[in-house]
């Protein structure tokens, strides 16, 4: 028999029991941030990536009687905290994401045109333009940029007597000429994810290709290119597994005498005596012709809010800093080419081993300029065609009428 | 306060009620109580397991963009998701894949895992030793084994290559990751490796438990070794060895990171599994719907096999009576 007081005590704990198994769960939502703090969503996980942000956003923020205050998680979970975030009626103020994932954020009508929060988008490059726009209307304000180049080993050149090449066929040649022992001529990075679509942009593109009809017939030259290589012996039949990390790994170990890779890797690049290094621009089909890169890097986009002083905040956050001293300075700290016309020439003359990166930008293209919020099921049927190009299972006119195959159903 | 609040409660139910109606009220109480203890496992059960099964089966049949999250609107559009994601031939082909993996990672895990056990159930010098040397895999994260991995299968200079080579058994070097024949060969030799201190670990604990008795016995009918091991050990391992292919089979059919670490799901599609699939879909293409119908086919298929399992256990359980 239970004592009186055990008798009152246990339902008392069986409903402690459930309120503790269910509170944590209603709970979940965070306190809004105090009214002179701007949130700012971004990827920059890394220590020293969040206190150079900071720094910046601590000088624009200032002298505005302002806080802005990060949360940071990894770049390819960017987009799906965003989401979560959304859903609860919580996103930060400034949502930082990668150029290509914004249509399908701008497609939701959950982010304010920039126009309409007083961000300045005038004097800026065509690309940086294209690469924060949907359907004509400008979302997201790309600080600095990226691109592609060829980045060669001026050692091994001069050895084999071979100038950088310009065109394809002289890349071909050069490449076959430098590939002996263990060192191949060419290394690039054809995975099956976003790094092999975004090196085999340059190619396609350059050749005529068009992502709004990947069996327009013009984009096998691209293909035949990358396959010649491999199956020359040029480039390593890795390539197909190998990240752009891995490449630049096997430029440093001295393994390729020449890769594409972006400016991202200067700073692995500088730190090493092993290899000298230069950059290029990528090789065309025919000489003459302008290379067509990708533009690449994050845009800043503000989120809708009930509260329009916040949305004006963050605008005014945006404006500071993209103006061109700080755009030039945020731009030598990541070893991106600014945005602004004037503040690139000013970094092409302040990095001339850069420069070619800084000519690049002027003629690059946005990814989702053209296909907007279909880019990741388009790049996904790019990466299947060379994939199956390369590994031999497929000749390039089969891949690409099948990717545009698979590009175009239900979606 | 509550003293007299209660001696008060206790005397007007002594003085007024019946003794029949009291029992009643007190079993009816007891059932109650008994709910009581019972909620917050169920409480628990609806919120973590319930819930999300049921969003992720409506999920399959809206239209569920990053717009939803927005408007929190998910229009329904009945089968469009499932004729989709059945339509394409990346689906068809990672069945397959997710099919052979699982088979063939359960197979070399669970055959090598059980010989080790066998092994170290006979105590020799260091044998607790290199036991615990052998369960480093299962220690290091996976993302860090995968990385590790790709290095030591490398074509051109991966470690396995050169040996293989040094031993004279090929020329050109293995294409373990970059032939769409190999890869999913290559990610099921990964992870056996990474799945047999598990399956070591938990068939080494049944062997323990095994009475030395039984083995006595066998020794004196004449028993060879083969013998004993087909006719003691493996009935006696019986209950065992169903927890470990069932566990084994839960955590191989899903397999995310090894994959997407390792190839990507490439060369050319060769390696992309169900979960690679629902990943692309949901997490790279942001189309939630088609990703949970994907979701969907992995929770079936594991629902079959956790069925099987309880069953099984039933007949062993009606054995044991």
């Amino acid at each position: 028999m239970h004592s009186r007081a055990e008798r009152r005590l246990l339902p008392a704990m069986a409903v402690g029991l459930v309120v503790a198994t269910v509170a944590p769960s209603l709970t979940g939502c965070a306190a809004a941030p105090a009214p002179d703090t701007v949130t700012v969503l971004n990827s920059a996980t890394d220590t020293a990536e969040h206190s150079a942000n900071q720094k910046f956003f601590d000088r624009c923020a200032g002298p505005l009687g302002l806080k802005v205050e990060q949360i940071s998680v990894p770049a390819d979970q960017v987009a799906s905290k965003a989401l979560r975030m959304a859903s609860s009626k919580s996103l930060t103020d400034i949502l930082e994401l990668d150029g290509s994932e914004l249509p399908q954020f701008a497609g939701t009508e959950g982010l304010r045109p920039l126009k309409d929060v007083g961000v300045d988008t005038s004097g800026f490059s065509g690309s940086a333009t294209s690469l924060g726009s949907y359907d004509g209307t400008q979302y997201g304000i790309a600080r600095s940029v990226n691109s592609l180049a060829l980045i060669y080993n001026t050692k091994l050149l001069k050895e084999a007597g071979v100038e950088p090449p310009t065109t394809w066929a002289e890349l071909k040649s050069a490449a076959k000429r430098m590939t002996h022992g263990s060192t191949y001529g060419m290394a690039f990075s054809a995975s099956p994810n976003a790094d092999g679509v975004y090196q085999f942009l340059p190619f396609f593109w350059s050749g005529g290709g068009d992502e709004a009809k990947l069996d327009n017939g013009k984009g096998e030259a691209a293909l035949q290119l990358w396959k010649d290589l491999v199956s020359d012996g040029s480039a390593s039949k890795s390539v197909v597994s190998w990240n752009q990390q891995d490449v630049n790994d096997q430029f440093v170990a001295g393994r390729a005498a020449m890769m594409i890779n972006g400016p991202w890797q200067v700073p692995v690049l500088s730190a090493q005596k092993k290899v000298d290094w230069a950059v290029a621009r990528i090789p065309v089909p025919e000489a003459g012709q302008d290379a067509i890169p990708p533009i690449g890097g994050t845009v800043m986009a503000v989120p809708k809010n009930e509260d329009s002083t916040r949305e004006k905040n963050a605008g005014k956050i945006l404006n500071c800093l993209n103006t061109r001293k700080n755009q030039l300075q945020w731009g030598e700290s990541v070893n991106n080419v600014p945005t602004r016309a004037a503040a690139a020439r000013a970094y092409a003359e302040q990095n001339p081993k850069l420069a070619a990166f800084a000519d690049l930008v002027t003629t690059a293209r946005s990814r989702t300029a053209e296909v907007g919020t279909r880019w990741p099921v388009v790049g996904d049927a790019l990466a299947g065609a060379f994939q199956s190009v390369l590994t031999g299972r497929t000749s390039p006119e089969q891949a690409l009428h099948r990717a545009q195959q698979q590009a175009s159903t239900g979606k | 306060m509550s003293t007299f609040a209660s001696t008060a409660r206790a005397a007007k139910s002594s003085g007024s009620s019946a003794a029949p109606a009291r029992a009643d009220s007190g079993t009816r109480r007891r059932g109650l109580l008994r709910w009581l203890f019972v909620a917050p496992a169920l409480a628990y059960m609806a919120l973590f397991f319930g819930y999300p099964l049921i969003r992720n089966i409506v999920m399959s049949f809206q239209h569920y963009t990053p717009k939803t999250y927005f408007t929190g609107e998910a229009p329904f559009n009945g089968l469009d998701n499932w004729r989709a994601v059945f339509a394409d031939e990346l689906f068809a082909g990672s069945l397959w894949h997710t099919a052979l993996f699982t088979l063939g990672s359960l197979l070399g895990q669970f055959t090598i895992g059980l010989a080790l056990a066998v092994f170290f159930s006979r105590r020799f010098r260091l044998s607790g030793f290199v036991r615990a040397i052998l369960l480093l895999p299962w220690l290091v994260p996976m993302v860090v084994s995968a990385v590790v991995w790709r290095r030591i299968l490398d074509q051109d200079h991966g470690m396995l290559n050169s040996a293989l080579h040094a031993l004279g058994l090929t020329e050109g070097g293995v294409p373990w990751l970059n032939s769409p024949g190999v890869a999913l060969l290559s990610a099921i030799l990964v992870n056996i490796w990474i799945g047999i201190p598990f399956n070591m670990v938990i068939l080494y604990g049944g062997l323990q438990e095994i009475p030395r008795e039984l083995y006595e016995a066998a020794s004196l009918d004449g028993a060879s070794p083969w013998r004993t091991f087909r006719s003691v050990t493996l009935p006696m391992l019986r209950p065992v060895i169903t927890v470990v292919l069932v566990l084994g089979f839960m955590s191989t059919v899903k397999i995310l990171d090894l994959i997407l670490a390792l190839t990507s799901g490439g060369p050319a599609d060769s390696t992309q599994t169900l979960g690679t699939v629902t990943y692309q879909l949901s997490f790279l293409q942001l189309d939630f719907g088609q990703g949970a119908v994907v979701g969907n086919v992995l929770i079936l298929i594991s629902a079959v096999f956790a069925v099987l399992y309880l069953r099984a256990n039933r007949a062993d359980f009606g054995k044991g009576n």
